[in-house]
């Protein structure tokens, strides 16, 4: 094993693993054409799920906690945009562009803005009276799961919701055999901008220096004079928010949603966590393309494994890494 | 004149009682250094003035101002750094990312920079590196000059010379010489010889309370106290 690091080491590292996937992917699946909608489709859920996980992998690394309820800011955000799609249907029909930018870009502002709401409700009195106590953690946090399961089943009901997408994210492109999905390549885009984001809050800016030190030791971040209680409600505030916007994107690939939309996404989300490392944005960047790509090459190399292939994954690369790809320096 | 002041200072960790009434004052300028055994209770008063484990009844009073019961954060702001036992330094981030971190705005007063890299030349030489690349000895020094990186009216620095090699003892010694001559040092250190040779003023810890102060010359001098407090022998 450590042999096998220290080649990967010498070309690029763990970050070179998501290239390796598909080449051997390109070689099993033999068509070209397939292999690129394959990959595209991949990074795509990649990018999808990395919204909805690094929020949870900071809030983790950052605060420690365990929060079993992080699935319910991914169904909150995915109701909510589809209700403010739905209320807007009008602009998105049309051949106005801008009308319909308009409903996506306030659909996907709704969910964020609920998941900021939710977030700091959710840490104010839910999170803060567990600090330091995993089991009173995952037993309150998946209470507050179950109810908010059950708001959701109240207000929007147990039927399927269709969510409408803007005329201009339908369809696909054709380039050659290439079929590349217009909303897909939409989910990486942002995925990637928020990607982005994200690394240049964390490496530069003072805020982002603050949540890399407390994820590390939150002790002598308080040693240095900073009220360490203030970042973790932004931590987890962003963290709901990036949840919401992920439950959003789902939400308009999938086109129709249920309750159990987020707790369905929760696997998926800590095993990217876990194969990424805990606390590690980079991580979890690499382990969501990782997943998203191995979940579409087995889907059509070996359909009847894909359930299984995010586990055997996880168990694969926590075998290698125990601490996952890239943790967080602790 | 009294900078710091604890009296009667009493820190339970979970079911343990650790100290039991631990009162000394350390006057401002130069080196006080809190001496004894292992597990007497000299980690847990630092930890308990930087408020890091809350401490009930007692008093603990900072340039005449209560900090007992304060937060952390906020005793820290009364400009007290804190070099803790295992230095606290953070891994990931580089050498420039862990000491502008410990500036008050973000900023590096080049003046106070400049005394860093004299005081600690490797700091400058792997000014980008991660701070976990570092070797033991350069970590500490790390940790030292983030406590220095902003003028400090006190430092409380526990056990820095642990797992050190002789010549970065040395050095270490040099350096707090130097930063003692315009800070207060609380140093808890278990090499007598070099508390000895730093040190104005000291006190014993033992089983969680004060069991002398008064000045390190004259504890320096009476081998039979050494022996009986701290089982040195002669």
């Amino acid at each position: 094993m450590n042999k096998l690091s220290d080649t990967l080491g010498r070309f690029g590292g763990v970050n070179l693993l998501p290239v390796a996937l598909a080449a051997i992917a390109f070689v099993l699946i033999g068509a070209p054409s397939s292999w690129v909608t394959l990959t595209i489709a991949g990074l795509s859920m990649g990018m999808m799920v990395f919204l909805m996980a690094s929020g949870l992998s900071l809030v983790f690394g950052l605060m420690d906690v365990l929060n079993f309820g992080h699935s319910a800011f991914i169904s909150f955000g995915a109701f909510v945009a589809a209700s403010v799609l739905a209320a807007l249907g009008g602009w998105l029909d049309g051949d106005n562009i801008m009308l319909a930018s308009a409903a996506l870009g306030l659909a996907l502002l709704a969910a964020i803005a609920f998941g900021l709401a939710a977030g700091l409700f959710f840490e104010t009195v839910i999170i803060r009276p567990v600090y330091r106590d995993h089991l009173r953690q995952i037993l309150i946090t998946m209470g507050a799961l179950i109810v908010s399961e059950q708001i959701i089943l109240a207000i929007w009901g147990g039927t399927p919701m269709t969510v409408p997408r803007p005329a201009f994210l339908h369809g696909a492109w054709i380039i050659g055999d290439v079929s590349i999905e217009i909303y897909r390549v939409f989910a990486f885009g942002l995925g990637l901008a928020v990607f982005i984001g994200l690394m240049v809050l964390l490496n530069r800016t003072r805020v982002g220096l603050l949540i890399r030190a407390g994820v590390e030791n939150r002790e002598m971040v308080e040693a240095l004079g900073f009220k360490i209680d203030r970042l973790f409600i932004g931590v987890f505030m962003l963290g709901s928010a990036l949840a919401a916007l992920g439950g959003a994107m789902w939400a308009g690939y999938e086109t129709l949603i249920t309750p159990a939309l987020g707790g369905e996404m929760m696997i998926v989300v800590f095993i990217v966590v876990i194969i990424g490392g805990l606390g590690s944005i980079e991580g979890t960047l690499l382990g969501a393309i990782i997943v998203g790509l191995t979940a579409n090459y087995i889907g059509y190399l070996a359909p009847k494994l894909a359930l299984a292939s995010n586990m055997i994954l996880m168990m694969a690369i926590l075998m290698w890494r125990p601490s996952g790809l890239r943790p967080a320096v602790k | 004149m009294t900078l710091l002041s604890v009296r009667d200072m009493k820190t339970d960790i979970g079911q343990y009682a650790v100290l039991h009434g631990v009162s000394f004052d350390v006057n401002e300028g130069g080196v006080f250094v809190l001496l004894g055994r292992n597990g007497a209770g000299k980690t847990t008063t630092l930890r308990s003035i930087m408020g890091l484990w809350k401490p009930s009844p007692g008093s603990v009073t900072f340039q005449g101002e209560e900090i007992s019961g304060m937060a952390t954060a906020d005793i820290a702001r009364k400009n007290i750094a804190y070099v803790p036992e295992n230095m606290g330094i953070f891994g990931g981030l580089t050498i420039e990312e862990n000491l502008v971190l410990a500036t008050a705005k973000g900023k590096f007063d080049q003046t106070r920079l400049s005394r860093i890299y004299d005081l600690f030349p490797a700091l400058e030489k792997f000014w980008t590196k991660q701070a976990w690349s570092l070797s033991g000895g350069q970590k500490q020094m790390l940790a030292v000059a983030r406590a220095i990186v902003e003028p400090r009216a006190l430092i409380l620095i526990d056990e820095p010379t642990k797992g050190l090699a002789p010549s970065i003892v040395a050095a270490m010694g040099e350096a707090f010489r130097e930063i003692a001559q315009s800070t207060t040092i609380l140093l808890v250190e278990q090499n007598f010889n070099f508390a000895r040779s730093l040190g104005r003023d000291m006190a014993v810890i033992d089983d969680g309370r004060v069991v002398h102060q008064g000045a390190m010359a004259d504890f320096a001098a009476d081998a039979e106290l050494q022996g009986r407090l701290l089982g040195l022998s002669a």
